[in-house]
């Protein structure tokens, strides 16, 4: 199971890379959502994947899932959420300022002389 | 043992921050509250400081939960000296806030992200968990984006645009670095992750992974070659945030990489500390080779961090106490010494209505206090011997030189140079030669930016004149990074 796992963030991966090297400004955004998105399996993966019940005191089963790895990801989520958001009203901030939403045309000439 | 005093240099600028939301229109009273607010901030740092010299390394878990299950903020003398000297800078640059800052500015928040980041910056500085450190990196960070972006110029969105995108994908590195910590250890408090890499001695994987981290703390540190994204960042915001950028966000990625590089990864150090070695000294290098090469008054000063980072990581690469000892020295002097320079070209670039030295000239008639401020501040950079910069270059150099690792020593030796000739010509082009007509000097109220950089230039001089009598609390913070020991002991309570 962790080998299956492994191999789709890898996948997630790769994916997010690609995304993040291209030109649009929204694409790297995406590239971006699909990187955490990765990071946050990666996470519960690393934490184990061995059967057990939900960590919840009231199942009262032999065994349960490590809850720690879903305490990290659950704080994960919410931060790269605000991180997010911010990013996307500033893709859009910048497009109204800026008028572009290319990458390669966002180059500052001032101070690089 | 548990002491409330730790979380103060964290509390205090959290409720003030949150106190200032409520006065958004208010300006005197913002001004009035944040000032309250860093001063209480320094009395409190100065506290821990005197707390941790006299009774050794301070903890305290939070909601009483034993050392390894929640979470510690532990503050040895490292740390509290680094939350004391941010304390100091954040004062300094608010002060000179008040006179530099537009109006529109400040009512959108200023005030109440600048104590986020401080928040974020000394909590980074004191917490005891590889999370909670995430943690604050993103607080610090946060806010670090809102500053850069507050205003909403041009260059603003466009190089905000390009630091945030750089700091998810570090950040994300971050998370997957502590995922694979956490398989292998199965902790998260810094002193048990400690405890148990040293009991499972050297291992290919933890090698991996320490040098995972060295990227990701590179990236927030900017060491070659992850420093790209730092002079087009630093360069667009105005003077106050540049210098708390400039003095702060980089040093907590430095700081995390001595702590990471001296409390975990001690088993292969033939490895990963060679490594580190090089990439200071090709950051030295990257960083000379920027401050010779612009006209640019920011620029020059930005490459100068860059040199910076890579002389205390030579040092922290070193591991001995004695370069230990040099680049606690050299990190607290920079960071004083960072500050007070961006304030001063800032005042400079004000007065002159442009950044670029072809365009200044003849300063020093009209205004010689700013002249000579900087003229010490720029020795002080240099390392000129009773100034602040010159023991702890020394302490690197010489012990660099007994390990018989001279090209490194030969290049930070070189490297002080480069930062002499590179200040100097700001210097000599922007104060010396024929005076020049600015357009809008006269709206310029030097007399009382001019405060600030002098605090921080006057505290640059005392810190190298008092070396003797600093020296035993230095050599204190030193000794902790060198022995892990201590600091596992002292969090775990054997």
């Amino acid at each position: 199971m962790e080998i299956l796992m492994a191999i789709l963030v890898g996948i997630i991966f790769m994916s997010a890379t690609y995304l993040m090297l291209s030109k649009s400004l929204l694409r790297i955004i995406v590239g971006t959502g699909l990187l955490s998105h990765g990071v946050h399996l990666l996470l519960l993966t690393m934490g184990g994947l061995k059967t057990g019940a939900a960590p919840l005191l009231g199942q009262q089963a032999e065994a349960y899932s490590d809850p720690l790895p879903q305490a990290l990801i659950l704080t994960a989520i919410v931060i790269s959420f605000g991180v997010t958001a911010l990013f996307l009203v500033l893709a859009y901030r910048t497009y109204q300022e800026l008028g572009t939403d290319n990458m390669e045309l966002m180059r500052g000439k001032e101070g690089n002389e | 043992m548990n002491n409330s005093l730790i979380v103060l240099p964290l509390l205090i600028p959290f409720i003030t921050a949150i106190i200032l939301i409520f006065f958004r229109k208010n300006i005197p009273v913002q001004r009035l509250l944040s000032v309250i607010g860093s001063v209480l901030t320094i009395v409190a740092a100065s506290f821990l400081v005197a707390t941790v010299y006299t009774k050794g390394i301070q903890t305290t878990n939070l909601g009483n939960w034993e050392a390894p299950f929640g979470i510690t903020l532990v503050s040895d003398m490292f740390s509290a000296l680094l939350v004391l000297t941010t304390s100091i800078i954040a004062l300094v640059c608010l002060l000179y806030s008040f006179h530099s800052i537009e109006k529109s500015r400040e009512e959108h928040y200023y005030y109440p992200v600048l104590f986020f980041l401080i928040l974020g910056v000394n909590g980074a500085f004191t917490t005891g968990d590889i999370f909670n450190l995430f943690v604050f990196f993103e607080v610090m960070l946060m806010a670090s984006y809102v500053l850069l972006a507050i205003g909403g110029t041009k260059p603003q969105l466009r190089e905000t645009i390009k630091y945030l995108l750089v700091n998810i994908i570090s950040s994300g590195l971050f998370v997957i670095a502590i995922a694979y910590l956490y398989s292998i250890v199965g902790t998260l408090n810094m002193a048990h992750i400690g405890m148990r890499l040293n009991e499972m001695g050297q291992s290919g994987i933890v090698t991996v992974i320490a040098v995972l981290f060295l990227i990701v703390f590179g990236i927030k540190g900017a060491i070659f070659p992850l420093y790209f994204w730092l002079p087009g960042a630093y360069y667009v915001p105005p003077a106050p945030v540049m210098a708390l950028f400039g003095a702060l966000l980089t040093k907590v990625g430095v700081y995390a990489i001595t702590r990471t590089y001296t409390l975990f990864f001690t088993q292969d150090v033939a490895y990963t500390h060679g490594l580190l070695e090089v990439l200071a000294i090709l950051t030295i290098i990257i960083g000379a080779i920027g401050a010779i090469a612009y006209s640019d008054v920011k620029k020059i000063i930005i490459y100068n961090i860059i040199i910076a980072i890579g002389v205390i990581l030579f040092g922290i690469s070193s591991f001995t106490a004695e370069a230990l000892t040099g680049s606690v020295f050299y990190l607290i002097h920079d960071m004083i010494i960072k500050a007070a320079l961006f304030l001063l070209i800032g005042i400079i670039i004000k007065i002159a209505g442009s950044s670029n030295l072809k365009e200044m000239g003849g300063l020093i008639n009209r205004y010689p206090g700013l002249a000579w401020t900087y003229f010490l501040a720029a020795l002080a950079l240099a390392g000129v011997p009773p100034l602040s910069g010159f023991i702890g270059k020394v302490l690197i150099i010489r012990s660099g030189i007994e390990a018989g690792n001279y090209w490194g020593s030969g290049v930070v030796l070189m490297s002080s140079l480069f930062v002499l000739f590179s200040v100097m010509r700001i210097f000599i082009n922007g104060f010396w030669g024929e005076a020049r007509e600015y357009k809008n000097e006269e709206t310029v109220p030097v007399k009382r930016l001019l405060v600030a950089p002098v605090i921080l230039t006057i505290c640059a001089v005392l810190y190298g004149v008092g070396t003797e009598a600093i020296y035993p609390i230095i050599s204190l913070a030193a000794e902790t990074l060198s022995d892990p020991e201590i600091y596992i002991n002292a969090v775990l309570k054997e």
